[in-house]
């Protein structure tokens, strides 16, 4: 089909619908129908990503690819596009905003226009970052996901938000800063173009040419921005703290598609770029990921904060996929793919139920709880489901991303992947120890007053049980989502 | 077989769907409507088991392949079932067994409400699931899965009354030890797939000569770390015992008859690696037998039926390692199978005891029940006579297999498991005789209560105590009658490839009934010795000493793990919590920060607004550069 005869592409609804909407939120009165806009506007988006499923392949490539002029002369154009990678995050991302949309339905914020709205501007925020084919345009968005959350944590956040958000804003701020000094490094080594001498798009970044010194100075910069938001060790202490003390919503965002902005980025811009760096550096790389990974989760152990715990919880994980990033195996990248969606589903999950027990209850710390079993079965029941995604019980859909990643890293180096093993043990430690300090033994007095979570609620947990089955006994569909990506990447490591 | 291909994988399916029907649908129905749903799908399961076993040609391997679970470059793992002799057997004693005990459950949990009734079921029913996906697994990844599953139900269940924080404890336990195995396991799997790019099991066995002897003992090593956390062996045993937190009946058939025999198939499937790694086998031995003796002399002090029987378990799996160390597959399993008799009817008789002393475990509190409750009486004195070794009681002949293996092997292995069966007399009747025998014990509540069980408890434990009697007939070794073997020539093709490389051994026909002779007459002593003194127990309560005392506390081995492994990495995650997270790594990014904030502060009393002092920096500032100048110009 003809381009000029498209007026309009995925790439540009997934970014500037959310935009509008959120921007429309602020303009509402009511917070009822604030909320039901944003349902409604997170329910439109999620049904566009689901549709750029079907519309893939060299037919519908100019709906999934779009450029607009945009400092034509520096080399930079506003380019966005939608790979198989991509499509995966934009629905996950989309997943994750239509479901905490709809879980929280009966919670209430205190001027929740600027709530809802900021939360829309992050989804639009989120969606450039994972659609950005330019890198100006990508540290654009990566900044702008960033300004909407930092306000949504300062401001509905618990006591020690200011503290807390004000060392995640300079943690992450800081690293992209770097970040953009590499960007401009290496576009300062790209070929000219038809009106440029050098450019910004991603063609251009991936086919630069850099001796492997150059690359170890870029890598250098650009790996403490993606380290910092993944995190890795021994950057990761932002994060319980901004965990801890955002607004449960805004938790589930940060950790189920926040974080994986630091692995996505490294995938699609710093591997393909800089192999030589990569290549030098693994050990280094993967050591600390893996050291993380078993410091993280004896820290998990430790927590009687159900947000610290699963704060903990997750910087394991992804200490994992970094790990396994790093290795460039195509079973283990094959399995950071996975990985990266199924994390994302498992957690928003666990996040929810915390929002639920948090909401009914006021509280958080294991030790006031218990017995929750007895007044909230289906609560519970979900609980313990996500919990063994947690913990990558087979059959659900972590099992078969860590499984290959697990596999990839053994290739790479026995000991790392046996000293990575033993986060399988402690995750089973402390996540067996919050759902018996959460659910089982006697109701206390305040426990006792618990009730279950109401239809809407279960329903959205029931949908987010079924992905986790689905995926662990069906992943095959979203490996073939990813592989194209996969075998690109991998290419440069031959 | 097309057809057969069809029915193999509604095998698994149909208690899948009874979890699904009762973990779905648990308020909806009525208790018996359950517990239907839950007997009849394993029943179901049971049948095809039965179809399939009977199609099965001698010496060949069905696989039915349903899709692939993951398929990319350098990984392809198939949802395949695989039917040999081998997997057949277990499906028999899984389905068999598993449904006799979700008869025995319909009464056993009657006092449960609706709702947890079915939950029960669903957990009974997903065990199954998972218990035949191990078997039926055609390669070792679908194996880990169902390896994981039982894993899993085993926890659930264990934490089943999960008001009781101590079961819920019991059931991590248990959980977090089998991980230990698991992750074994997992690298043992990483291992294979490194050296020989598949996981399917005719596949992995026909390549090895791709390994080296390092790989195979490797691997073989780190497969057993995985039998040893689901199989109960040392060091990863306690959790078994512990595991009797759990509903009677689920002792019965996860902690006795089928999930902690997974370890045993799983290193029997293995037999073709295990015959190349010398050195693996020996550990194996000494693990066993070690483990057999350890469990037989804490049994011997336990007051609780359920303990003895449970630390009765892991000392009869010891056996079944040492079977499989000594190169006795068939042996091995034959054992799996007439212990899963003999330990379901012996958990189920105990489940019944219990049941009728309103919920009373302890032994001193019992006595005399031989009268009050005359089939559980006659069936449990049939399992203890079988798991004694009596003959022609079934355990009598796998036992004997393995002890005359292992004699062939080193007459010291024997001597050692002739003294396990001694002690195995001993404290399976230390039990019979202060349970049966004597006078009751207990409360005159108690004795009120006191009844023989329903139908739907009694009669499964007829059918087993047939099964651990005469179970043993299917394989009469060939000292008494040539060819009359038939477990040995069914199992045959499966361990064609461990059996070629073993050395043949054959011992005289006198040295085999000598043998016999010795441990059959020393069993049958303590036997008698234990009946007879126990009979005239009265209770006490003068405490163990010395090495009673030793026996009683288990040998301290799990306050040992407390000191040695738990406290350690409690405290280190303490220091990680305390001091490395806070202090060092904040400390280190809060002292960034501050370090900014010092600097911007002394730099800010630079600008004074005075002109005298910026125009005296500007000198000093011009000074120093026509200094660098003249150094670095050179």
């Amino acid at each position: 089909m003809d381009p000029q005869n498209i007026w309009i592409t995925f790439p540009e609804v997934l970014i500037w619908f959310p935009l509008i909407a959120g921007l429309v939120a602020f303009m509402l009165r009511s917070a009822n129908a604030v909320k039901n806009w944003a349902l409604l506007a997170s329910l439109i988006t999620l049904g566009v990503a689901v549709s750029t499923l079907i519309f893939t392949g060299e037919k519908y490539f100019h709906y999934n690819n779009v450029a607009y002029f945009w400092l034509r002369y520096l080399g930079s154009s506003f380019s966005l596009g939608l790979d198989g990678m991509g499509r995966m995050l934009i629905l996950l991302t989309a997943i994750v905003f239509a479901m905490i949309f709809l879980f929280i339905r009966n919670n209430s914020y205190k001027n929740a226009p600027a709530f809802y709205g900021l939360m829309l501007l992050a989804q639009s925020g989120l969606m450039g970052v994972f659609l950005a084919t330019d890198a100006l345009v990508f540290y654009f968005f990566w900044e702008l996901a960033l300004i909407p959350v930092y306000f949504l944590a300062s401001r509905w956040g618990g006591d020690r938000r200011i503290q807390a958000t004000f060392k995640f804003f300079v943690y992450t701020f800081g690293g992209s800063l770097v970040m953009l000094l590499g960007i401009i490094y290496v576009y300062l080594h790209t070929t000219p173009t038809e009106f440029s001498d050098h450019s910004f798009s991603l063609m251009a970044f991936r086919s630069v040419l850099m001796n492997p010194v150059q690359q170890l100075w870029v890598f250098g910069l650009f790996v403490f921005a993606f380290a910092i938001k993944m995190p890795i060790f021994p950057f990761h202490t932002w994060q319980p703290d901004a965990y801890e003390q955002s607004p449960t919503p805004v938790t589930a965002v940060l950790s189920a598609v926040m974080v994986k902005m630091g692995v996505f980025g490294v995938i699609r811009w710093v591997m393909p770029m800089l192999p030589a760096a990569i290549v030098q550096f693994d050990n280094v790389l993967i050591g600390l990921s893996v050291i993380g990974i078993v410091y993280a989760s004896l820290l998990a152990m430790r927590q009687n904060d159900l947000k610290r715990l699963i704060a903990y919880s997750s910087i394991a994980h992804i200490g994992l996929m970094s790990a396994a990033m790093f290795s460039a195996k195509a079973v283990a990248m094959q399995g950071v793919m996975l990985q990266m969606f199924a994390h994302g589903i498992n957690i928003l999950g666990m996040w929810l139920v915390v929002d639920a027990i948090e909401t009914k209850l006021g509280i958080r710390k294991m030790s006031e709880l218990g017995g929750v079993a007895h007044r909230a079965p289906a609560l519970t029941i979900f609980l313990v489901v996500l919990a063994f995604a947690n913990i990558a019980l087979p059959l659900t859909n972590a099992f078969i991303g860590e499984f290959m990643m697990f596999n990839g890293l053994f290739q790479f180096n026995v000991w790392y992947a046996a000293v990575a093993g033993i986060g399988i043990i402690l995750a089973a430690v402390y996540t067996l120890r919050m759902v018996q300090h959460v659910c089982y033994g006697e109701t206390n007095a305040l426990t006792s007053t618990m009730t279950d979570i109401s239809f809407h609620q279960k329903l959205v947990l029931a949908i987010l049980v079924v992905v986790v089955f689905v995926f662990g006994v069906f992943p095959q569909p979203l490996i073939d989502l990813t592989k194209e990506t996969v075998v690109d990447l991998l290419s440069r490591y031959k | 077989m097309a057809n057969i291909n069809q029915l193999i994988w509604w095998i698994p399916a149909l208690p899948l769907i009874g979890f699904l029907l009762n973990g779905l649908g648990r308020k909806l129905w009525s208790k018996s409507v359950a517990g239907l749903i839950g007997s009849a799908t394993v029943f179901g399961s049971f049948v095809l088991s039965v179809l399939v076993f009977n199609a099965l040609q001698p010496g060949s391997t069905t696989v039915a392949h349903l899709f692939n679970l993951i398929d990319v470059e350098g990984l392809k793992v198939g949802v395949d079932f695989q039917v040999d002799a081998l997997s057949s057997l277990f499906l028999l004693i899984i389905t068999g067994v598993g449904f006799l005990i979700h008869v025995y459950s319909t009464a056993y949990m009657h006092d449960e409400t609706a709702p947890d009734f079915a939950k029960y079921f669903a957990y009974l029913n997903l065990f199954v699931f998972s218990m035949l996906l191990l078997v039926l697994g055609g390669n070792f990844i679908i194996l880990f899965i169902g390896w994981e599953g039982v894993g899993l139900c085993s926890y659930l269940l264990i934490g089943y009354w999960f008001k009781n924080l101590d079961y819920g404890a019991a059931a991590r336990k248990a959980f977090v030890m089998n991980r230990i195995g698991d992750l074994g396991f997992l690298l043992a799997v990483f291992w294979i797939l490194a050296k020989i790019g598949s996981a399917d099991f005719a596949t992995v066995f026909s390549s090895l000569d791709k390994l080296t002897p390092v790989d195979i003992t490797g691997i073989t090593l780190l497969l057993f770390v995985g039998a040893t956390g689901k199989s109960a062996q040392i060091p990863l045993y306690t959790w078994l015992p512990d595991a009797m937190a759990g509903p009677t009946p689920v002792s019965a058939l996860i902690h006795a008859a089928t999930m902690v025999t997974a370890g045993i198939y799983m290193i029997a499937r293995s037999n073709a690696l295990y015959s190349l790694a010398p050195l693996t086998q020996i550990i194996i031995t000494i693990v066993g037998l070690a483990t057999a003796l350890i469990a037989a002399t804490i049994a011997i002090q336990q007051n609780d039926i359920k303990k003895v029987l449970a630390y009765s378990t892991v000392s009869q799996l010891g056996y079944m390692f040492v079977g499989l160390g000594v190169g006795a597959y068939t042996g091995a399993v034959f054992h799996v199978m007439t212990h899963a008799f003999f330990k379901a009817l012996l958990f189920l008789g105990a489940g019944s005891v219990i049941h009728a002393m309103s919920g009373e475990q302890d032994m001193r509190s019992m006595g005399g029940l031989k009268s009050k409750m005359p089939i559980t009486h006659f069936t449990v004195l049939i399992g203890c006579f079988a798991i004694a070794g009596m003959p022609p009681f079934s355990g009598f002949f796998s036992k004997d297999e393995i002890l005359a293996a292992a004699f062939a092997q080193n007459p010291v292995y024997w001597g050692l498991g002739v003294a396990g069966a001694l002690m195995t007399a001993f404290y399976m009747f230390r039990m019979y005789a202060m349970t049966f025998t004597g006078s009751f014990r207990g409360t005159h509540e108690q004795e009120h209560h006191l009844h023989e069980s329903p139908l739907a408890m009694t009669l499964p434990l007829v059918v087993l105590a047939v099964l651990a009697f005469a179970g043993g007939w299917i394989g009469i070794p060939a000292v008494f009658a040539e060819g009359m073997h038939r477990l040995n020539d069914f199992l045959a093709p499966v361990f064609a490839p461990a059996m070629a490389k073993a050395t043949p051994h054959h011992l005289s026909h006198s040295t085999e009934y000598i043998l016999m002779a010795v441990s059959v007459g020393g069993a049958l002593g303590m036997l008698v010795y234990a009946w007879v003194t126990y009979s005239k127990y009265q209770k006490s309560d003068a405490q163990p000493t010395g090495l009673a005392k030793l026996m009683a506390n288990k040998w301290y081995v799990d306050e040992l793990y407390d000191a040695v492994i738990v406290g350690p990495v409690k405290a280190l995650g303490g220091f990680f919590h305390h001091v490395m997270e806070t202090r060092v790594i904040d400390g280190l990014v809060n002292g960034v920060g501050k370090a900014v904030q010092y600097s911007s502060r002394q730099l800010r009393l630079l600008q004074s607004g005075l002109v005298g002092s910026y125009v005296l920096l500007m000198v000093l500032g011009m000074l120093l550069l026509f200094i660098l100048q003249l150094f670095f110009a050179k």
